[in-house]
């Protein structure tokens, strides 16, 4: 859990973590979104199903891999925040067809 | 587009590079992951140098990311290398189309080391580095109950910063082991290097009044869903956010994926591409500086991307050798000053046994694959030699992190089991896209 600190950087960017609005600040990524709305998870795990959140912040882990905008597998921690972003949980492995697949 | 010069990472290295070769009037390209020009050391400074709980060092990082703006080198940022043929110097970068570029200059920078313990999977456990880009990029602190658990010049940092952030933690569990300090004075480099540690100490005064447990073993995490407890050998305590850090070691993702020569780094214990004076790797077109060609602090990476930006200009033609030489001395001088406090600070915070290679078997090692320090161990001991070989037995280094989580843990794991040095067990060869690409991406080259 993570609290910003209006006096240093305000929070004036509305984005939503799992359908849930949260505000902050211009400039943090999607993962800093999902840690400051006090979420649970970022994603579970596609071997066992166990939940993460980020773990290094900066592109190296993956264990930020999060539903972005409806894209899934996005490094959550590499991408910035824009207004109305829709950042959702991703739970366990992908489905290779999803969407437009051939039939 | 053709450049003299491709730069690939815009921190300290990258940025001082791309001036210098820029002045020499070098065709400059940056491609750069981050969003803006810093590094890790100086991430978002443009946006946060007026926040004061982050230091005065930090806030000076805004010189050099403003004459990198104002270089004229082309800067593309948000944008990732996944390929690059070093023998043609063809760069595949996305998003975007490729690059071509005679020279090469790596300054990828530094990674955390892994902390590989009981529990370090759990939602809330995350690298000292992670909470201090928090409070970089967002201005955010954890809140609750906050654990700094670890050792090296970061931990010190980041609790006075947090501390000066109004959120100091509650407590810090330092794992340096005693008789440390008596080793690290042996080691050397204290007075060459004191202007340094004094700026240490002065960090240690600061965190001044925050209960720290000293020479701490045996340190895990535990809780339903995410972290609630850590525990160590003679204690335990709630936890809310366990931050983690055994100091940082150099990005060698791409320099093994190319196939550079490597040496083991046995002070750092860990590899680093073999560079000449300049950052010359083993190819003939590429150069690696800074953190990412061994850890040296930002100071000396500023110093190793001017160098390499130079030796750039006399292999393109623009630099005279004695020009060369010239211009190299006092940047040489200046990495040199920056770097004579490494002895000392590498026989204080040299990480233990455990972390390199955890010793219950439970312990998950690659976070991705969920493969376990047992289940490497196992595959040791049926004739896996080392990562490579790790991979066909387990899967681990193949999820989405390509190993750079793992590699060096399964590598140790393995030599332990084999009774070999470390340095005799390969590390993991990544291999092209250096990142995970979608077929969409793919499908539009």
């Amino acid at each position: 859990m993570y609290a910003t600190r209006p006096e240093a950087r305000p929070a004036t960017v509305e984005v939503s973590v799992d359908g849930v609005a949260v505000m902050v600040p211009v400039g943090a990524s999607a993962a800093a979104a999902v840690l400051l709305a006090g979420a649970a998870a970022i994603r579970e795990t596609a071997v066992s199903g166990a939940p993460r959140l980020p773990y290094c912040m900066m592109g190296v882990c993956f264990d930020c891999l999060a539903e972005v905008d409806g894209a899934p597998n996005v490094q959550a921690c590499m991408v910035t925040v824009a207004a109305g972003m829709r950042i959702a949980r991703q739970a366990g492995a992908r489905d290779a067809l999803l969407g437009e697949a051939p039939r | 587009m053709s450049f003299d010069l491709a730069v690939i990472g815009a921190g300290p290295a990258g940025m001082a590079a791309a001036v210098e070769a820029r002045g020499l009037g070098l065709s400059v390209l940056v491609v750069d992951e981050q969003a803006a020009p810093g590094g890790q050391v100086f991430r978002a400074v443009e946006a946060a140098h007026g926040d004061t709980a982050l230091g005065a060092e930090y806030s000076a990082g805004l010189g050099l990311v403003e004459s990198f703006r104002r270089c004229g080198a082309t800067y593309r940022p948000g944008t990732t290398l996944w390929h690059l043929d070093p023998d043609s110097g063809e760069l595949s970068l996305t998003p975007g189309g490729p690059a071509q570029a005679r020279r090469v200059l790596l300054a990828t920078g530094a990674q955390e080391r892994p902390v590989p313990i009981p529990g370090w999977t759990l939602p809330g456990a995350m690298g000292m580095g992670a909470a201090q880009i928090m409070l970089k990029t967002a201005g955010a602190v954890p809140s609750g109950r906050v654990v700094l658990a670890g050792q090296g010049p970061l931990l010190w940092l980041l609790a006075a910063q947090l501390k000066r952030a109004g959120a100091p933690p509650a407590l810090i569990l330092e794992t340096t082991p005693k008789g440390r300090l008596g080793a690290a004075f042996r080691a050397g480099g204290w007075f060459s290097g004191r202007r340094l540690l004094l700026k240490g100490l002065g960090l240690l005064r600061e965190a001044w009044g925050i209960p720290v447990v000293r020479a701490v073993t045996g340190l895990r995490a535990e809780g339903e869903g995410r972290v609630q407890r850590v525990l160590w050998d003679g204690g335990s305590a709630d936890c809310d956010t366990l931050l983690l850090h055994e100091g940082v070691v150099p990005a060698t993702h791409v320099p093994l994926a190319l196939g550079l020569q490597h040496a083991w780094d046995q002070a750092q214990q860990c590899w680093r591409p073999v560079v000449d004076e300049y950052g010359a790797s083993s190819h003939d077109r590429v150069a690696v500086a800074g953190d990412g060609a061994g850890i040296g602090g930002w100071q000396a990476a500023l110093a190793m991307g001017q160098l390499a930006a130079l030796d750039a200009a006399h292999r393109l033609g623009r630099l005279t050798l004695d020009g060369l030489a010239q211009r190299a001395a006092p940047v040489r001088r200046m990495r040199d000053g920056a770097l004579a406090a490494r002895p000392f600070l590498d026989a204080l915070y040299a990480p233990s046994a455990a972390v390199l290679a955890p010793v219950a078997d439970e312990v998950v090692v690659c976070r991705c694959e969920e493969v376990t320090a047992g289940q490497v161990r196992a595959a040791a001991r049926l004739g896996a030699q080392g990562p490579n070989q790790a991979k066909a037995f387990l899967r681990s280094g193949m999820g989405a992190c390509q190993g750079r989580m793992c590699g060096a843990t399964v590598a140790r794991l393995i030599a332990e089991t084999r009774g070999v040095a470390p340095e005799t067990v390969s590390p993991l060869r990544p291999r092209a896209p250096y990142k995970p690409l979608t077929l969409g991406q793919l499908a539009g080259l």
